[in-house]
């Protein structure tokens, strides 16, 4: 571990993590503050890249790859399929909040779950030496290290999001799909009397 | 490389609580999940920060499989959204408030 | 031969048992001649056991027949202990049982609950057996409150008579209130002496301090005034009476009032050590004699007579254990036992051939129709006046003797006791069986009795012998004396000269002469002399009443305030107010589950926070 670490920093190395921290962060305050859902998930890739950018820095760069191809490419751009299809990019008043007590709450609660986070890290000296270590990361070849240890200890979880892989793909067609009309799920009465706010008890 | 494992970790921890705060204040369901990626991704970015530190590359491992379940997570989460959206035709989780006691 | 006592517990128990599961197809009479003849052997192993006794060099034999409870370090041992005392009470207690169950097949004739009598006068039997013959307290315990629930059996025998079974209720209280008094005694003498038997109290009896032995000596008259009836505890023993008379001369006459009087006795050892514990007792003893005298010369049923005289004879009997003459104490109970088993018996027969009357102003020249009563009814009434030369002469005359060496005053109250002794009797007799047959004539509701009839010989033949006995028994005062005497403790009292030995004596005899001539002629030809029994007597100096006011009424609010308001409003308001509570706290809680959300992630985000804050705080 020293060894890696005992090299001094160097300017450009600081300047990357700025700029990854600044989109990283910046894209996560636009996300959960645009109004209109298609600038959240803008903002969302631009997180993204940054999240990108961190791993590259970090020798990581095969999983920078995947992170775009996959998030970026293909998550990101799910969104905006249901978000154009559905037709819900109207603004949504963020100024609205039925619940009473919950922005409060719920920055306070973050708030003390992040500060705690951070404190608890420092106190532990940020990260411990593992007892045990799968196997060594190899900065020239991380997408060799990598596959090796899938294929190898991770075996058997690979095989098993393959499954879910399959799970995902089946359950999203049934869902998507439309039911025929003679399989109408709840009748509309019941949701009126429901929504008059009768007791049910 | 040269860059402490703190601050990458702060960076996460706060991409974490900001994506937490999206989830509890925003109504609309898609920027729900939205604020929930990011939060896996703040958990991305510490194990990728702890695999370099470590020397394990379990962590990228890791990194690899959390992205494949993301993924999984969003096609049946937002085939849900479309299907519940096709019988009340509003994208607000506020309005979906029957299983009260 | 002295070790064939127990087989007297066996003889009861075994007629109780064959009784319990056979009785009902034994049937009337022969459920009742199974159970006099258990009763007529367990008297022929008393005498048995008292000749083995006399030809006994050692006096005092404890016969241990297992071990019972173990408690601590201490033994209690179910054992037995033979010697005068309680050879004499095992005597004339099985043999007056024996004549009133023999007594009790004709007068109990035709009763809807035949056998189920003979089955409770049995198991009394037994239980004042074991309460005689027990060797240490906590047995003769046992036996106590085996004949107090009898007792309560046998008195609420018509149990569908309201008043009845007030009656058993009544008497079952009073002498469980009494047994507080046994409980407190055997707790001191426990912790003090580490032991409850007789002997080993006797022994170690000069170890206790004087404050314990006087506490032990005030609870034991206590349980005794609850068992023997007398001052405070005696108003059950006149309600007793709604019992059959059978069960009236047994057990509250003859045996279970005595009781507590046996019991004063076999404590003598501690008695002597405590000169206010005795002088209590003697007060105790004379007070109720002169009370209960009093009251009985205005009652106007044959029965209560009678039952207040017992208490007033018992009260003498409990003056003399205070006196220290406890041998002239049971010579009383003995004679007792006799006479007034006798005048109980002659006014069942009596009732019985009156068809259940017992008011003496509608008695009355009853001589003439029932001759055998009579004539045995004579001796009686005759020996518990205190005529010479009958019993009850010659037993009053020595505890009245006692009294005078101890204390002039409460011989003086004796001796006035002791003629209106004479005075109540007599008029007893009077009304009942001299004058004008007032029964022929129809009287508030009842018709007239044509026939009275005299009563079968199985009803008869016990009158005879016990009226033998209550003539004949004033002969045994020496010797009953020289008997009993090493069983008690000495008191130190100066012997008394023969010259005022002779003179008390002839008080005595001219004490009763002058009662009952002076009954007789206030009597003679009178039923009604308002003057002379006037309410304060007649309602027994108001003291039942005294102690309604004062603890029945009282209890009685607060019995309804505990139902009325305690109950539903506090305990059940408790109960509900526990249901109420969660069903209002689960209606807070509901709140909870509103339907959104984001209120329920908001939850997820609160207790994440809480966990994490007190992770901090553990950390830092």
């Amino acid at each position: 571990m020293t060894g890696v670490l005992a090299t001094a920093r160097t300017v450009p190395d600081v300047l990357v993590f700025i700029a990854s921290a600044a989109i990283i962060l910046g894209g996560a305050v636009g996300v959960v503050a645009s109004k209109n859902p298609v600038h959240s998930a803008l903002n969302l890739i631009a997180t993204l890249i940054g999240i990108a950018l961190a791993f590259v820095e970090q020798q990581a760069n095969f999983l920078a790859a995947v992170q775009i191809i996959v998030y970026a490419g293909a998550i990101v751009i799910l969104f905006l399929f249901v978000i154009m299809f559905l037709g819900v990019d109207r603004n949504e008043s963020i100024r609205l909040e039925p619940l009473s007590g919950q922005r409060p709450l719920a920055v306070g609660a973050v708030a003390v779950v992040t500060g705690g986070l951070i404190a608890l890290m420092a106190a532990g000296g940020w990260y411990s030496g593992a007892t045990s270590v799968i196997a060594p990361t190899d900065p020239s070849n991380d997408v060799g290290a990598l596959g090796k240890v899938i294929f190898t200890s991770y075996l058997f979880a690979f095989e098993a999001t393959a499954l879910l892989l399959i799970i995902a793909v089946v359950g999203a067609v049934l869902l998507a799909r439309r039911p025929p009309a003679s399989l109408d799920a709840v009748p509309r009465a019941d949701e009126h009397a429901v929504a008059a706010g009768e007791e049910l008890t | 490389m040269t860059i402490p494992a703190a601050w990458y970790l702060i960076v996460s921890a706060l991409l974490f609580g900001i994506g937490a705060t999206g989830v509890l204040v925003r109504r609309n369901a898609l920027v729900m999940f939205m604020c929930i990626e990011l939060m896996l991704n703040a958990a991305n970015l510490a194990l990728v920060t702890f695999a370099r530190v470590l020397h394990d590359v379990g962590g990228q491992a890791t990194v690899f499989f959390v992205l494949v379940v993301a993924a999984a997570e969003v096609t049946v989460g937002l085939g849900i959204v479309v299907a519940i959206f096709r019988k009340r035709h509003s994208a607000i989780v506020d309005d979906l408030h029957e299983l009260q006691g | 031969m002295v070790y064939a006592a127990p087989w007297m517990l066996a003889c009861a128990l075994g007629g109780f048992v064959v009784l319990v599961a056979f009785g009902r197809r034994l049937g009337e009479p022969v459920a009742g001649w199974v159970a006099t003849a258990a009763i007529a052997a367990a008297f022929v192993v008393a005498v048995v056991t008292w000749i083995g006794l006399l030809g006994h060099h050692n006096r005092e034999i404890t016969e241990t027949l297992f071990d019972w409870l173990p408690i601590g370090s201490y033994q209690v041992k179910v054992a037995l202990l033979i010697d005068p005392l309680s050879v004499t009470m095992c005597l004339f207690v099985t043999g007056v049982s024996a004549l009133i169950h023999l007594y009790s097949i004709a007068y109990m004739h035709k009763e809807r609950d035949f056998t189920k009598f003979f089955v409770y006068l049995n198991l009394f039997v037994f239980s004042m057996l074991l309460l005689v013959l027990a060797d240490n307290l906590l047995l003769t315990f046992v036996g106590w409150e085996g004949v107090g629930v009898c007792s309560y059996w046998l008195v609420a025998f018509y149990f569908d008579r309201d008043s009845a079974a007030s009656a058993g209720k009544k008497a079952f209280l009073y002498n469980r209130i009494g047994d507080v008094g046994m409980l407190v005694a055997m707790f001191v003498l426990f912790t003090h002496l580490h032991t409850l038997t007789y002997l080993g109290i006797a022994a170690g009896a000069s170890t206790l301090t004087g404050t314990q032995v006087t506490l032990v000596a005030i609870a034991l008259l206590f349980a005794a005034a609850g068992k023997s009836a007398q001052i405070p505890l005696f108003n059950w023993l006149p309600d007793a009476m709604e019992g059959p008379t059978p069960v009236s001369a047994l057990i509250h006459a003859a045996t279970m009032v005595t009781a507590g009087v046996y019991l004063l006795c076999r404590m003598s050892h501690l008695l002597v050590l405590t000169s206010s514990g005795r002088a209590t007792i003697a007060v105790v003893g004379a007070a109720t004699a002169f009370v209960a005298a009093t009251i009985a010369t205005a009652q106007s049923d044959i029965k209560k007579v009678l039952a207040f005289s017992t208490v007033s004879q018992i009260g003498f009997m409990v003056l003399a254990v205070g006196s220290g003459a406890y041998a002239a104490a049971i010579f009383l109970m003995v004679a007792h036992a006799f006479f007034k088993g006798l005048l109980f018996l002659g006014a069942g027969s009596v009732i019985h051939g009156l068809d259940g009357e017992q008011e003496l102003s509608r008695m009355g020249g009853l001589r003439t129709v029932m001759a055998w009563t009579f004539a045995t009814f004579v001796i009686g009434w005759l020996a518990i006046a205190g005529v010479p030369p009958f019993s009850g002469f010659f037993a009053k005359g020595d505890v009245l003797k006692g009294a005078w060496a101890y204390s002039k005053p409460l011989w003086a109250i004796g001796l006035v006791a002791a003629l209106l002794t004479a005075y109540y009797m007599t008029r007893l007799f009077v009304l009942a069986f001299t004058g004008d047959p007032r029964f022929l004539k129809a009287v508030g509701g009842r018709p007239a009795l044509a026939t009275p009839h005299e009563s079968p010989w199985v009803m008869r033949l016990p009158l005879v012998v016990l009226a033998a006995c209550a003539a004949l028994a004033g002969i045994l005062g020496p010797a009953l004396d020289r008997f009993l005497s090493p069983v008690f403790a000495s008191t130190h009292l100066a012997p008394l000269s023969s010259a005022s030995s002779d003179s008390l004596i002839a008080i005595d005899g001219v004490v009763a002469v002058v009662g009952l001539a002076i009954a007789w002629w206030l009597w003679r030809g009178r039923v009604q002399r308002p003057a002379l029994t006037p309410q304060f007597l007649a309602r027994a100096w108001y003291w039942d009443d005294a102690y309604d006011a004062v603890l029945g009424r009282p209890a009685e609010r607060v019995a309804r305030a505990s139902a009325e308001v305690v109950d539903p409003l506090v305990i059940d308001g408790a109960v509900l107010g526990v249901a109420t509570l969660a069903r209002r706290a689960a209606r807070q809680l509901r709140g909870l589950q509103n339907g959104y959300v984001r209120s329920y992630a908001l939850l997820f985000a609160i207790g994440t926070a809480l966990l994490l804050a007190y992770l901090l705080a553990r950390t830092f």
